[in-house]
């Protein structure tokens, strides 16, 4: 870690500003350091020859004034540091934030909501969201020491000891020699013994934290310990374990406390033979009491500043390695391709939105993984339809509606869209913000911002009024428990939602996707981890939200989708207004397994037939051969769409496998 | 742990019990004064330490003292003689400061280790003693134990040692100076104590309110900036973001300008303590002349009154730091005693034997009216419970999250005691009976089972330390975990990693039911299985793992309905409440919870 971070020094402003403050606060209080020595010495010296108050008089209001003098320089200094220090954290803060969420939007966790079937982005080593926020925040505060204890000091280390050993050269070059042999000593000594312990400290921290993570581990365990009454005999291996733990620590601290005595004694001892020196030569008449006193106050003060900024080195470096950090984030590359090809935002939907989507041969692989997420995947999803996307874990679920969102794009193969009426164009040639206004998503676990009820659920459509609002919450089955709640919609969910349940949580974000009124929606399991009494007010809230609108619903057991996207009469609030949208069909009719021999079904769905081992690629339904003769849409005559009563395409169940190219590797 | 009185500062932990309840009058004390009360056996070492410390300082002073007085003697020019002890004192002294403050810090240091080896050990044992982990989140808890617990190593070494040190040597500085000149020493004195004490206090004072606004405009700013990172996929599918993110740059801004405003208050410290030195020293120069104009003093007592002043400041120096420690580590103190004044949630037993009755009478588990809460002011977690789970058979308690489910698991391992109604196993009441009686007859998988970063043979073993490898594969064999197990590298010996994050969820489950089994219990209790597992393994795990509880009485705790139609009888409960009770058929057959849920 280096003294003086130059990328520091060269990211924010406030710091050369800082910077320059401090060497002039330094030279400043080198003169009064001066000023006040040769004082002191010449008035000790004076009443020693006699002088009294009324000739001394002058010098003794010197030392008042050199006194008042260096408080206010202090203080200036001081308080300009943290001046500068809450600029300097701001500019940090602020590059790292516009970094982490800038770029078209791409944000570290490549696979939406993060936690689904792929998982995080796989970006090897990024810190989690958690902790750049300590970064930001705490972590950058210790930039405060940093700046005004340290710098200060690094920047009288540099003038101070100079300016001594000139003066005292000046005084008495004899006196000047010691100081200039011994004040090397000082960096050169720490530095080998810095070297010299280094890999043997390393070692003992490793030991040490190996130790700190087993009290850890036990006290974490200490309820399972108790079920199986062994906790009461951990505490001899704990005894034992901090034992070790004082004995491996004191090893480590023999050893680090070396170069700070290396400093003390190096600067002490050279004090006292500076002394010894000087009073000897007094003695012998070979120099002048006053130059003598002179010398022995300024010989401290050449070692003083390096004592200092050597104790406050560690203190300060956490600041500082807080600010490497957030460079370390800030020359982390983003997302997963190149920027800055796509055309300029428009701020209007893109029409193609409310139109056919398809998916030809797409594939991805996140950065640093060798299995791809998503492989060879063909599928055509006509404007209206819904499509239930079920499978594994791993199959590439999450990772097909993140393509779809443009969170990520395809590695391999593309995607195209087209509007009502249109032609076919790739989805890259629309920009990703215009794209996304024509889409409501809910994730497996949407996220609640630390805002009123109402703010989150109009999150995507922010000019929303308070009714639209309501309108949403009522159909997402939110109104009920929302007016419940303390301040009604107003209230402010607190950090993560933390106020609400997971299922009203789920409702708050389906209330969300019903206020965006998107033609496109994408539903990533929303009833997984739910009990089953939220999980049922949910399925309604997807009913509705389905309906009328082209929607790809990733669902693990896709039974109760179809029944609930299916007005059967058993959910008459489905039936009611827009029925006429949602294809019917008994749910007795599906799943129809198609035929993996049958050139129509291979096509569509994920066509990982996995060579022999081909069996269903894709379960296809929706008002029988006629939605079958669909899921082949992308061969498919155009117009078929059109043949269709009431316009509405029905409901497909598209089931992914997991690649084949797994290396065997398990999570 | 056999001292045999109360310790009168921290209470519970001298006596030889430590799970006793903590006096009311211990527990409104300064968390700061029990916090030193805890270091009391090693007073002897942090005392040398003191004692090295104040040598440390004291050699920085003293050499500047002698010195002066040496300069000031050798300017009349006497014979050597007259300078050799200086001479060799000096250079003693120069010698003397590095060496004392490197062993003082390897004094203090060791003392504050073993303090806190101590501590540990100590708090380890009061928790196992007391058990409240109904009362805290597992993460506060770690927390609280871990952190603050070493809280207690800040005190000893930088918020105890340097004002003890400070003392001493500005006591015996001031003496010294006394003896030189009176108004010199009282002089002295008043600057080291506004230096050492006032100035600290004070900022302190001044501190307290930009502290508080700092706080709150970091927590807004942190608030904000949690939303933006990890909302930033909602924030972006939703277009949202470029909204979000100038909200955090306001609550940035506010954050800046408050600390800005502050940093005029905040810089007033150094400023002060540059003023005071410099007055002192001024001072003692001014009255030193004037004591040497009227003969009061002689010309060398004023160099050394002068030059001393002027070195003593150092004794003060690390003092304003320590006013900032303190603070932070009554905190750490205060969350620390927290949780080990909690008083034992269980009643002591009044019976033994329960493993004769459940031989004679079998391990049928049978709750009558059992209400439960976890503090007078608390609702009830369970209010009014009854079922059954007769011997060798199967039931499940299912119902939303907070429906009092776990608050049943951790009555029947006795972490809990209930407020009104019974739990009765084989016929006896197990409240009656101490917990390790109960838990060698009781167990199961918890809710979290925690995985030791360690071997899976270490792991397993915990529950039967005797236990032979022939055991532990029957075991393995049982919940299906023998194939997996076997396909590691190491087999047994294979190390899991923290918290078994080299295993998968399902095992995770699975290892946690092998090790219930190995403890050849009779009741099993499995607490929400499933909850972490994803769609895909849900339906495996709870095969297996009631394959495996096949024979023991077991209560199956869940909130979904994975695997309910194989067990014996299911109760559905709410709010504390049973709402239905019957088979997976009957349940499904009538109007209710049970049927909507399940539809």
């Amino acid at each position: 870690m280096k003294p003086l971070d130059p990328r520091l020094v060269r990211t924010a402003s406030a710091v050369r500003l800082h910077l320059g403050v401090s060497v002039a606060a330094g030279v400043l209080t080198t003169g009064l350091i001066l000023v006040q020595a040769w004082l002191l010495a010449r008035t000790i010296t004076g009443a020693w020859d006699g002088e009294g108050i009324d000739t001394l008089g002058w010098a003794v209001a010197g030392v008042a004034a050199v006194a008042v003098a260096r408080a206010v320089l202090s203080y200036v200094s001081e308080a300009s540091a943290l001046y500068s220090a809450a600029r300097t954290k701001s500019q940090l803060r602020r590059r790292l934030v516009a970094h982490v969420t800038g770029g078209r939007g791409r944000v570290w966790t490549a696979g939406p909501g993060g936690d689904g079937d792929e998982g995080d982005s796989g970006d090897g080593g990024a810190p989690k969201a958690g902790e750049l926020v300590t970064l930001a925040t705490r972590g950058l505060d210790a930039l405060d020491d940093y700046f005004a204890r340290y710098l200060p000091q690094l920047a009288l280390a540099a003038i101070v000891p100079f300016a001594v050993l000139a003066v005292v050269f000046w005084a008495d070059w004899i006196s000047g020699v010691v100081i200039l042999v011994t004040l090397p000593l000082i960096p050169i000594f720490m530095a080998l013994i810095g070297m010299h312990t280094q890999a043997r400290t390393d070692k003992q921290w490793r030991l040490l934290s190996r130790l700190g993570g087993h009290f850890l581990d036990v006290v974490e365990g200490l309820p399972t310990l108790a079920v199986f009454r062994r906790a009461k005999a951990q505490a001899a291996i704990i005894r034992r374990v901090g034992e070790q733990h004082r004995r491996a620590t004191m090893g480590t601290l023999k050893v680090a406390f070396l170069s700070a005595f290396a400093l003390e004694l190096l600067s002490t001892l050279a004090v006292a033979l500076v002394a010894v020196e000087v009073g000897l030569r007094l003695l012998g008449g070979h120099m002048d009491y006053q130059t003598a006193l002179l010398v022995l106050i300024l010989a401290p003060e050449a070692y003083l500043p390096l004592r200092e900024v050597g104790s406050r080195f560690h203190a300060s470096m956490e600041g500082v390695a807080a600010a490497e950090g957030v460079f370390a984030e800030l020359d982390r590359k983003r997302g997963t391709d190149s920027e800055g090809e796509e055309p300029a935002p428009s701020g209007t939907p893109a029409p193609a939105a409310s139109g056919d989507l398809r998916f030809e041969g797409v594939g991805l692989t996140y950065p640093g993984r060798e299995r791809p997420a998503l492989e060879g995947l063909d599928l055509t999803v006509r404007a209206g339809e819904h499509v239930l996307l079920t499978g594994p874990s791993g199959a590439g679920k999450t990772t097909l509606l993140s393509l779809l969102l443009r969170l990520n794009e395809p590695g391999t193969g593309r995607v195209s869209v087209r509007a009502p009426g249109g032609e076919w164009e790739p989805l890259s040639a629309i920009p990703a913000e215009d794209w996304r206004l024509g889409i409501a998503w809910v994730p497996q676990h949407p996220y609640l911002f630390d805002v009123s009820v109402a703010d989150n659920i109009r999150l995507g459509a922010p000019d929303a009024t308070m009714e639209q609002v309501r309108a949403a919450a009522r159909a997402a089955e939110a109104d009920t428990f929302v007016s419940e709640l303390p301040h009604g919609y107003e209230t402010r969910l607190g950090e993560r939602g933390a106020r609400l349940s997971a299922g009203q949580r789920q409702r708050i974000a389906l209330a969300r996707a019903m206020c965006r009124d998107a033609p496109l929606v994408l539903l990533d399991e929303p009833t997984a981890h739910l009990d089953p009494e939220n999980a049922a007010a949910v399925r309604t809230a997807v009913a509705r939200l389905a309906r009328g609108r082209t929607a790809v619903i990733v669902a693990h057991d896709p039974g109760w989708l179809t029944q609930a996207l299916v007005p059967d009469g058993t959910h008459p609030e489905q039936t009611s207004d827009r029925a006429g949208h949602v294809r019917t069909g008994g749910a007795d009719e599906l799943p129809a397994p198609v035929d993996a021999d049958d050139p129509a079904g291979r096509r569509t769905g994920q066509t990982r037939a996995a060579g022999s081992a081909g069996t269903r690629a894709e379960r296809a339904r929706a008002g029988g051969a006629d939605g079958a003769r669909h899921a082949t849409g992308a061969d498919g005559p155009e117009g078929v769409r059109a043949d269709r009563a009431g316009g509405a395409p029905g409901l497909r169940v598209v089931e992914l496998r997991v690649p084949s190219t797994d290396g065997g590797a398990r999570r | 742990m056999t001292a045999k009185h109360e310790d009168p500062a921290t209470g519970f932990l001298e006596t030889a019990d430590p799970g006793a309840p903590v006096p009311e009058r211990v527990r409104r004390r300064d968390p700061l004064r029990r916090m030193i009360a805890l270091a009391r056996p090693r007073t002897g070492r942090f005392a040398l330490g003191v004692l090295l410390g104040a040598a440390a300082t004291g050699s920085g002073v003293a050499l500047l003292g002698v010195a002066a007085w040496m300069l000031a003697v050798a300017a009349d020019h006497p014979p050597i003689t007259a300078l050799s002890v200086a001479v060799v004192a000096t250079r003693a002294l120069g010698v003397s400061k590095g060496v004392t403050r490197y062993l003082e810090r390897l004094v203090t240091h060791d003392a504050a280790f073993r303090t806190l080896a101590e501590v540990r050990v100590r708090v380890y044992e009061r928790l196992a003693a007391t058990e409240p982990f109904g009362r805290f989140r597992t993460g506060d808890l770690v927390s609280r134990l871990v952190n603050d617990t070493e809280a207690t190593l800040d005190l000893l070494v930088r918020g105890l040692t340097p004002p003890l040190v400070s003392v001493v040597t500005g006591g015996a500085t001031v003496l010294v100076l006394t003896a030189v000149y009176v108004p010199g020493g009282a002089l002295l004195a008043a600057g080291l104590l506004l230096a050492g004490l006032a100035v600290p206090l004070a900022m302190a004072l001044l501190g307290r309110g930009p502290g508080k606004r700092q706080a709150e405009a970091r927590g807004a700013l942190s608030t904000t900036l949690v939303d933006t990172l990890h909302g930033a996929p909602d924030l972006v599918a939703y277009g949202a973001m470029d909204r979000q993110v100038a909200r955090a740059h306001e609550a940035d801004e506010v954050l800046t300008r408050v600390e800005q405003r502050d940093s005029a208050v905040l810089g007033l410290g150094a400023g002060a303590n540059a003023l005071i030195t410099g007055l002192t020293v001024w001072g003692a120069l001014f009255l030193g002349v004037l004591a040497v104009g009227d003969g009061t003093i002689s010309a060398v007592s004023l160099a050394v009154l002068v030059l001393t002043t002027l070195a003593a400041f150092e004794i003060v120096a690390p003092l304003p730091a320590v006013a900032g420690k303190l603070g932070a580590i009554r905190a750490s103190g205060e969350r620390l005693f927290g949780v080990l004044d909690t008083p034992a949630q269980t009643a002591p037993a009044r019976e033994e034997g329960l493993a004769d009755k459940v031989a004679e009478e079998g391990s049928s588990v049978s709750v009558r009216g059992l209400r439960v809460r976890y503090g007078p002011e608390e609702p009830w977690a369970l209010d009014g419970v009854d079922l059954d789970v007769p011997e060798g058979e199967t039931v499940a308690v299912i119902g939303p999250s907070g429906a009092g489910k776990s608050t049943l698991a951790s009555v029947l391992l006795r972490f809990l005691d209930p407020a009104e109604g019974c739990v009765e196993l084989g016929g006896a009441d197990i409240t009656a009976h101490p917990a390790d009686e109960v838990r060698a007859l009781v167990s199961g998988v918890p809710q979290d089972p925690h995985v030791f970063a360690s071997t899976v043979r270490e792991n397993l073993r915990l529950a039967r330390p005797d236990a032979t490898d022939d055991d532990l594969w029957e075991a393995l064999v049982r919940v299906s975990l023998a194939d997996e197990v076997r396909a590691m590298p190491r087999g047994l010996d294979t190390e899991v990693g923290t918290h078994g994050t080299g295993l998968s969820g399902g095992m995770v489950q699975r290892l946690a039911l092998a090790r219930a089994v190995l403890a050849s219990p009779r009741v099993l209790v499995l607490d929400e299985p499933t909850a972490h597992l994803d769609a895909d393994t849900r339906d495996a795990v709870v095969a297996d793992l009631l394959d495996a509880a096949e024979g023991y009485s077991t209560l199956l705790i869940t909130h979904d309905l994975t695997g309910l139609d194989r067990v014996d009888r299911i109760h559905v409960v709410r709010e504390g409440r049973v709402l239905q009770s019957g088979t997976h058929t009957e349940l499904l057959a009538q109007e209710g919870w049970y049927r909507d849920v399940a539809g």
